[in-house]
């Protein structure tokens, strides 16, 4: 049972000149199995930093991270990464980097060779294999972030703002594409974004973040994510209940970036 | 003086040949491609494309100027040349009891190159004879001598007088026209002139070329460098000499490289190695190769240790930073997904450092070599038996002008060359480069 519990996760960097910022606050969270969360909050709420926490990049000051009964100390194979952009080795073809994880395990290319075909065809880069990432377009290359952290069968995706370097249109197929290995994979995800729409289609739980300190703010359940595996996410913004939570959950936001505003502006 | 003349020369045809040819060949001057649809060019670097002509134009200039300010026997407009051969000139004396005589110095100009010449059968230029005049009549007899192109000749003109200068004869015209001494004469073959003690003196006129001992022309350079390749110079074939300096240059780089690299890893990924290096680095990486060369010759002597630890030196620190800085060139993303993809330090190191920074190590090549270069030349003019530098110091020392230069030629050839080299290494090892 692969169970991902967030343990009253407190952080707090301490700056050089002797201030320090509580980038979080108190984050407990329990994810199981399968889930998709999404993370939405304004920026500089620590959604980031709430991430390279669970994928080990970054120690809490406070509370453990415990994923199938271990504490998670460092980062590790079972938690993938898929990050905005940046994150492909450019001196490695399309298929190197997608046979990345298994290559570092030692897994012949022969053995790992079926899986990594299945998962080029799955993100539709099977006529691109061969190329160098840097001559794929943006798309493309999260194309193969993604199919490079699933070649490693992880048991945890987390995604920091995945789609977010990416233009509409590409970025809504995209989505479809997210969806469809969630279902496909049966992957736990956890998938931070701005974006109050792509939080809420890509969501089965939608967390909402506040800032200063970091904390979880509301949370929802959304029936938009299972609705739109398979189909046109244009249909699924057509649900009623979409536009009226994507509403409640805008002000929501609205409300938190003006009282940041207020706050900077009374302490200028 | 030349030095102006050669740069107005330059200028002027740098102008003069845009303004003419962009009259004659509008079509070339055009922008081409996609700047003609851009209608801002000036400030647009992209659209900027050396001109081809200009380019070629440039290199025959650089050539036609050498031409025309040496005594070159390719026909292209010169530059006034010296004078040589025969001239002549007469000078008065006076004695002090006012009696005066004319008598006439014919004076022969031959070309002071003309033992390095050879004729058609092979025999070596000779300096001509003086030839003989008749002495003639009066006090003062007529006299005669050879001077050499570029020259100077001071003349005894009382030697072969019946009234010597002890004697009171002063020269008092030349040419029929007064002279005081210190002062001179003007002739289409040179300036005729009286020391501040009275003897003339002759000096040929030189025209506005250089004489061959400090700029020889093309072609007798080109013909320096056919023997040159055919005998070599001081024992070792011209190749020899080239191949040494290049070797110096390859081993000392190979060798800073190899050391310099890993130190510049452990630089940027442990805390011990940087703390333990920085400050060598930095005090070392201002200091010029150069200043090294005593020490080098001190410790280790003229041979080829004391050239290769110096390069080894020059190469070291640039390999070093060039390492150092491609670590910290690293997205850490990249370093993060490596590791979320099961990559132990090891596997990150060779998977993911040691390739990520490669552009910013041939970067460091490039620098490494280019200044390897300089210094092998300067470390061997310094003191060497065999190598380019040693070979353009020796050959100065003898007032071989035309090896001087086909050696400075020859180091701008291989150093562009080198550089050319690690260039395509560059963009075969890192296709990536600049596209990301
Ligand atoms: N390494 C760090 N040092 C100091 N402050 C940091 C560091 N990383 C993040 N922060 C601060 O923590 C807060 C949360 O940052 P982050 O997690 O990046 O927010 P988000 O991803 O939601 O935009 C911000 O105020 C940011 O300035
Ligand atoms: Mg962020």
């Amino acid at each position: 049972m692969s169970e991902l519990l967030i343990n009253d996760i407190s952080m707090r960097f301490d700056l050089p000149n002797g201030t320090s910022i509580q980038a979080l606050k108190n984050v407990s969270l329990d994810i199981k199995t399968g889930e998709l969360l999404s993370v939405l909050g304004p920026s500089g709420c620590g959604k980031t930093t709430l991430l390279n926490i669970v994928a080990g990049f970054l120690a809490p000051s406070e509370g453990s991270i415990v994923l199938n009964d271990k504490v998670v100390l460092g980062p590790g194979a079972e938690r993938g990464m898929v990050f905005q952009q940046g994150a492909l080795f450019e001196w490695m073809s399309v298929r190197e980097n997608v046979s990345f994880g298994p290559d570092m395990k030692g897994i012949s290319r022969k053995e790992s060779s079926e899986n990594v075909e299945h998962l080029l065809d799955v993100v539709g880069l099977q006529d691109f294999k061969e190329k160098a990432v840097y001559e794929l377009s943006g798309g493309m290359q999260q194309r193969v972030a993604l199919a490079r952290c699933l070649a490693n069968d992880p048991d945890v995706i987390l995604m920091d703002e995945p789609l977010g370097a990416l233009d509409a249109l590409t970025r809504e197929k995209m989505q479809s594409l997210v969806l469809d290995l969630w279902k496909e994979t049966g992957k736990t995800i956890i998938l931070i974004t701005h974006s109050v729409e792509e939080a809420l289609l890509l969501g089965e739980r939608l967390l909402v973040m506040a800032p200063r300190p970091g904390r979880v703010h509301k949370e929802y359940r959304l029936p938009f994510a299972d609705l739109g595996v398979g189909n046109d996410l244009r249909e699924v913004k057509k649900h009623p209940d979409y536009s009226n939570t994507r509403e409640e959950i805008l002000e929501m936001i609205w409300n938190m970036e003006e009282e940041i505003m207020g706050r900077t502006d009374e302490s200028a | 003086m030349t030095g102006l003349l050669v740069l107005a020369l330059y200028l002027g045809v740098f102008f003069g040949a845009k303004v003419i040819l962009s009259r004659l060949f509008s079509g070339a001057f055009a922008p081409r491609g996609f700047n003609k649809i851009k209608t801002v060019t000036f400030g647009d670097e992209s659209a900027v494309n050396g001109n081809r002509m200009a380019s070629v134009i440039s290199v025959l200039t650089i050539f036609w100027i050498w031409v025309a300010f040496t005594n070159s026997v390719i026909p292209l407009p010169k530059m006034p040349g010296p004078f040589a051969g025969e001239t002549s000139f007469t000078y008065t004396a006076t004695q002090e009891d006012g009696t005066t005589d004319d008598a006439t110095v014919s004076i022969l100009v031959y070309r002071e190159d003309i033992q390095l010449t050879v004729d058609e059968a092979g025999v070596a230029g000779k300096q001509p004879e003086v030839p003989e005049v008749d002495a003639g009549d009066g006090f003062a007899k007529n006299d005669t001598l050879t001077a050499a192109r570029y020259g100077f000749e001071v003349i005894n003109v009382w030697k072969n007088d019946e009234v010597s200068k002890k004697e009171g004869s002063r020269i008092t015209a030349i040419n029929g026209q007064t002279i005081e001494p210190g002062g001179s004469v003007k002739t289409s073959a040179g300036r005729i002139g009286l020391t501040d003690k009275g003897t003339p003196t002759f000096a040929p006129s030189p025209g506005l070329r250089m004489p061959r001992l400090y700029l020889p022309a093309p072609e007798i350079v080109m013909d320096r460098f056919l023997r040159l390749n055919a005998e070599g110079y001081q024992g070792f074939t011209l190749w020899e000499h080239t191949w040494t300096s290049l070797r110096r240059v390859l081993i000392g780089f190979v060798l800073g490289a190899l050391i310099g690299i890993p130190i510049g890893y452990a630089m940027g990924l442990t805390n011990w190695s940087r703390g333990w290096f920085d400050p060598i680095v930095e005090f070392m990486r201002p200091v010029p190769p150069l200043a090294l060369i005593p020490l080098m010759i001190i410790w280790f002597g003229i041979g080829e240790q004391s050239k290769v630890i110096l390069l080894f030196l020059a190469a070291l620190w640039i390999m070093i930073i060039a390492a150092r800085s491609g670590v910290s060139g690293v997205a850490i993303t990249k370093v993060h997904a490596a590791y979320s993809l099961g990559a132990s330090k090891w596997q990150i190191l060779r998977k993911v450092i040691v390739p990520n920074s490669l552009p910013e190590i041939f970067t460091g090549a490039r620098v490494a070599m280019g200044v390897c270069w300089g210094t092998v030349v300067a470390a061997e003019l310094v003191a060497a038996e065999v190598g380019l530098g040693k070979m353009i110091v020796a050959a100065s020392r003898f007032q071989l002008t035309d090896i001087v230069i086909i050696g400075i030629i020859l180091i701008g050839i291989i150093g562009f060359l080198i550089d050319v080299g690690v260039r395509a290494l560059e963009t075969w090892l890192v296709p990536w480069k600049g596209k990301v």
